[in-house]
This record gives structure tokens, C-alpha cells and sequence, in this order.
């Protein structure tokens, strides 16, 4: 009996926490040495700005209130247009998920949209929706609606069904199984898909603002590109990615909140 | 002492499953009677129909043809009186080890402080009791399983049904499991029906051992192990063990070509 018991001991001290990536700092001498030859490369190319310019012109832009104001208003939209867009797909995946009925008459929809890229539901939303908000946050919820409400779908439809027997064997009706069993083990598939939908609503936008805007990064590229400022182009460039990473990153910290429980291998 | 009442009735069940458009007979006219009390271990080639029929004594699956029947009534769905413990252990990855084994108190709407107790005593008998507050990813799978057991046990079924509990587990901490089974078992006596692929296994835990047979799934012969309990590590090694492992063994491998 003590001698399964240290065995299992020893099984426990194999799951060690995970070790710490030693590469770490080659990344960082990636991204330095991509500014180096960035640096470089603006030597010899009279046209690209380096680093030190599109800093300065950040600051100045910045200064100026016009990338806050930019800033803002893109967020704004990218904020509303997937809260509203994951807001829906996710009671309707899992309705799709546990619902045959309603798989049935939705399925064909999102299959179908999912093909198309919700850029080029644009003109269309312009059409009807006029150039205001409106068919720009209807078409940056209708990208994280999409991606969403599959990944949903497929986390009910990935439930792993002996738990569901699990839940049945200890007295647990369709109900109970849905809330407590059905909705937290399709959680991980659900936070990908936030993930995902939101990168998705991040690009909607930016391309979104490249065609019809007054203001939000997107446009100042765009306007930028017109008036031949290569350094803003380059400042709207760096804050993108900049903003989609951190929403990224938000987005990753609570889906390893919410899905600690998992097991990682 | 044993009661010898009719406690899992299994009556002419057929299981026929569809499989690529085709009916495929899983288990045939099937009967089986297990007493009250009765400690019954089934063993037979895989896919011969084991988890079938206990499935459906479990009201997870119901019979093509025929009926189960516990305590003289037909099966139509789960019950609290019948635990289930599954091979893959079942557990609930994103509760906690208190947290699963008190999830079929909180169905039944035990109060908290008695779903605490319970929990504790289970948690004591099965050794987790540091580990109450761990998430299953951080158990060994004996520790996995013996949650999933105190888990089965807390709502105090009268019947178990267990399929390939153990089949997961390295042979030193299966040994420990059977014997702590076996001591449950003899305190707290409950009419066991538990499968397994391992013919030691199943002579040194059953009163009887079912043997089947597959294509159509059915009861190829039943061995009575004449052993007494309890069961010691020690009796695995005497001739009469020997004998009864040799006759299910030849059963369950030396099967005549249908
Ligand atoms: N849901 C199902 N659909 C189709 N065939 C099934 C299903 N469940 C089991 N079977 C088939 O029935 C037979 C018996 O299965 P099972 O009871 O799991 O066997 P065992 O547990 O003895 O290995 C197998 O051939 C299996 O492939
Ligand atoms: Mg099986």
C-alpha cells in the first residue's frame, strides 16, 4: 500500500510545471535586429522613413490629437461590432450544438457566409446602411459573428460524451447537463473562437476604414497614401499590430483563466 | 447470509446497432440474473458486447429487444440506485476533486453541510483527502479513479457498474485497487457488476464469472469462483485460484470458430 502510494508520488513529481522557453531572448534580438535592418534599409532607400521619423511623426500625430482621436474611434467600432457580433453567435451556436432543428435552418447560412469575406459584404452595407457607423460595425460584428458561432457550434458538438453519461448516470437532466457540462466543456472551444473573432473583426475594421471613414487608423493610412506621407502610413501600420496584439493578448489571458482546468500537453 | 434475491435482470436482451446502413447485432437474446449482493465480473474477446449490456443495465442505451430489469423493474433511463464508473474515469475536468464528488448530492438537493460530509467520508475512504481541492489534470490516473469511485459512491447507489475500471492503471496500483474494492464491497455490500479484460482480475474479484462470446454478442459460460472472502494477494497464488483463472482463460481465449 506504501509502495503504490510513493508510486503515485513519483507519478505527481513527473508533471513538473513547464519549463520556461531558454530562447526567450532570441526573440528579442529578432524584433532589434529587424529595426537594425530596417534602419538600414532606409539608407538606401530615399523613400522609406526610419524608425527614428515615424516615431517623431507618431508623436507629432499624437500631439496633435489626431492618432487619439483615431485610435479611439477605431477601437470604438471594433469594440462594438464584435461584443454585438460574438454576443449573438454564441447562444446560437450552442443552440445550433444542441439543437438539431436549429443546426438545420441555420447551418446553411453560415456556411455560406463563411465563404465570403465580410469585406464584401461592404458595398452592399453601404447601399443600404448608408456610410456612417452603421455598415462599418455591421460588418465588423457580422466577421466575429461568424467565426464565433462556428467555433461554438463545434465546441457542443465536441463534448466529450462520456461526461454527458457521467452527468445522466448521477441524475442530471437535459437541463442540468446542458448548464453544467454541455457549456463549461465547450468554454475552451468558445474562447478560441473569441480569439479568433476578434482578430477577424480587427482586420474587417482596418480594411473597412480604408474605404469609407472620416477618421480611425484605417482611414489615415489611407488618407496618408493620398497625400504620399509614408511615415504615417507606417505609424497606422505599428499601431495596428500593436492594438491587435494587446487585444490578443487580453483575449489569451482570459481564456487561460477560464480554461485552466484543461489538461496541456 | 447473502440474500439471494434477483437484483439485475437481464431478459432475452438483443442490442442491434446500425452500422454503414447495415444491422449489426451487437449482443443476441442475452439473460442474465445477478443476485442481490452478488459481486459478478464479465470478461469475453473485445467487442463481444460487455459495455453493451452494461449500458443498458445502466438505462443508457436501451435494448433492441427484451428488458433489464433492477428490483424487479423495467429500466427506462439512469438511476440513483445504479453508480457507473467508466474507464475513462469520467471525471469532470473544470471541478475539483470535492467539487465532482459532491456534483450528484448537489442534483439531489442534499444541503451543503451534509454534501460536505459525505464528500469528506468518501474523500477519507479514498485516500484523496489532501487532493480535495485539485482539479482532476493534476491527479495520477489511480488517484483519477479512485475520485471517479468516491464519486459513484457518495450518492450511495445499491448497484455498481463498472466498465474496465481498472484497465487503465499500472499493475501494482490495479492490485491495490481490487483489494480496496473487494474491502468496500464487504462493508458496504452492493450488487457489483464489473468488466474487465483481465481474467486475474475477474476470478479474484467475482462470485461468478461471466464469459462471453462475440459475433452475436452473447454468455459463452458462467464459472462460479468457490473461493472464500476476503480475498488475500496470497490466495492469487494457490492452486485452486490457479485452476478457476485456468478455466475462465480457456473460455474466454479457446472460443470455437463460428
Ligand atoms: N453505438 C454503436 N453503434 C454501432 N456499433 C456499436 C455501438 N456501440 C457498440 N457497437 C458495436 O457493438 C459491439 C459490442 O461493443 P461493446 O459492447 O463496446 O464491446 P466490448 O465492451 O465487449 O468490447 C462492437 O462490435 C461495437 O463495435
Ligand atoms: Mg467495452
Amino acid at each position: 500500500m506504501t509502495v503504490v502510494k510513493s508510486a503515485e508520488k513519483a507519478k505527481e513529481a513527473e508533471k513538473a510545471p513547464k519549463e520556461s522557453n531558454p530562447w526567450w531572448w532570441l526573440s528579442i534580438v529578432s524584433v532589434l535586429g529587424g529595426i537594425l535592418g530596417w534602419w538600414l534599409a532606409s539608407l538606401t532607400l530615399p523613400t522609406l522613413p526610419n524608425p527614428a521619423e515615424v516615431v517623431m511623426r507618431g508623436i507629432d500625430l499624437f500631439q496633435r490629437g489626431i492618432l487619439g482621436s483615431d485610435i479611439l474611434a477605431s477601437l470604438r467600432r471594433v469594440l462594438t461590432g464584435f461584443a454585438i457580433g460574438s454576443g449573438l453567435a454564441i447562444p446560437l451556436g450552442f443552440a445550433m450544438g444542441w439543437y438539431r432543428p436549429i443546426r438545420a435552418l441555420i447551418e446553411p447560412w453560415t456556411q455560406f457566409f463563411r465563404t465570403v469575406p465580410p469585406l464584401a459584404i461592404i458595398p452592399l452595407a453601404i447601399v443600404f446602411l448608408g456610410i456612417g457607423e452603421v455598415p462599418k460595425v455591421f460588418v465588423i460584428a457580422l466577421a466575429a459573428f461568424l467565426v464565433t458561432i462556428v467555433a461554438t457550434f463545434q465546441g457542443v458538438l465536441n463534448v466529450d460524451k462520456t461526461l454527458i453519461n457521467a452527468g445522466r448516470v448521477l441524475g442530471a437532466g437535459d437541463m442540468t447537463i446542458f448548464r453544467r457540462i454541455a457549456v463549461p466543456a465547450s468554454l475552451p472551444f468558445i474562447t478560441v473562437g473569441l480569439r479568433q473573432g476578434l482578430g477577424a473583426s480587427w482586420a474587417t475594421l482596418v480594411a473597412s476604414e480604408l474605404i469609407a471613414a472620416q477618421e480611425g487608423l484605417g482611414y489615415r493610412m489611407q488618407n496618408a497614401q493620398i497625400y504620399y506621407q509614408i511615415d504615417t502610413i507606417f505609424v497606422g501600420l505599428i499601431l495596428i499590430g500593436v492594438f491587435g496584439l494587446i487585444m490578443d493578448r487580453i483575449v489569451l489571458w482570459f481564456d487561460l483563466k477560464l480554461t485552466s482546468w484543461q489538461e496541456r500537453r | 447470509m447473502m440474500a439471494m434475491e434477483d437484483k439485475i435482470v437481464f431478459d432475452k436482451v438483443t442490442q442491434v446497432f446500425e452500422l454503414n446502413g447495415k444491422a449489426f447485432t451487437a449482443v443476441s437474446e442475452l439473460s442474465l440474473t445477478i443476485a442481490d449482493n452478488e459481486f459478478v465480473t464479465v470478461v469475453g474477446p473485445s467487442g463481444c458486447g460487455k459495455s453493451t449490456i452494461m449500458n443498458q443495465a445502466a438505462g443508457l442505451l436501451q435494448p433492441t429487444t427484451g428488458e433489464v430489469r433492477v428490483d424487479g423493474k423495467r429500466v427506462q433511463g439512469p438511476g440513483p440506485e445504479r453508480g457507473v464508473i467508466f474507464q475513462q474515469y469520467a471525471l469532470f475536468p473544470w471541478l475539483t476533486v470535492r467539487q465532482n464528488v459532491e456534483f450528484g448530492l448537489e442534483l439531489q438537493k442534499i444541503p451543503k453541510s451534509e454534501r460536505r460530509a459525505i464528500a469528506d467520508k468518501q474523500l477519507e475512504l479514498t485516500d484523496l483527502t489532501a487532493f480535495a481541492d485539485a482539479l482532476p489534470k493534476n491527479l495520477s490516473g489511480g488517484m483519477k479513479q479512485r475520485c471517479a469511485i468516491a464519486r459513484a459512491y457518495a450518492v450511495n447507489p445499491s448497484i455498481l457498474l463498472m466498465d474496465e475500471p481498472f484497465g487503465a492503471l499500472d499493475a501494482l496500483t490495479r492490485v491495490h485497487m481490487q483489494s480496496q474494492l473487494l474491502d468496500t464491497w464487504s462493508k458496504e455490500k452492493r450488487t457489483v457488476m464489473f468488466i474487465t479484460h483481465d481474467v486475474d482480475e475477474a476470478v479474484f474479484l467475482a462470485n461468478r464469472v461471466i464469459v462471453m462470446a462475440a459475433r452475436p454478442g452473447r454468455i459463452y459460460k458462467i464459472v462460479d469462483v468457490n473461493l472464500p472472502y476476503p480475498r488475500t494477494d496470497e490466495m492469487r497464488l494457490t492452486p485452486e485460484f490457479a485452476a478457476i483463472r485456468n478455466e475462465v482463460w480457456d473460455s474466454v481465449y479457446h472460443q470455437p470458430n463460428d
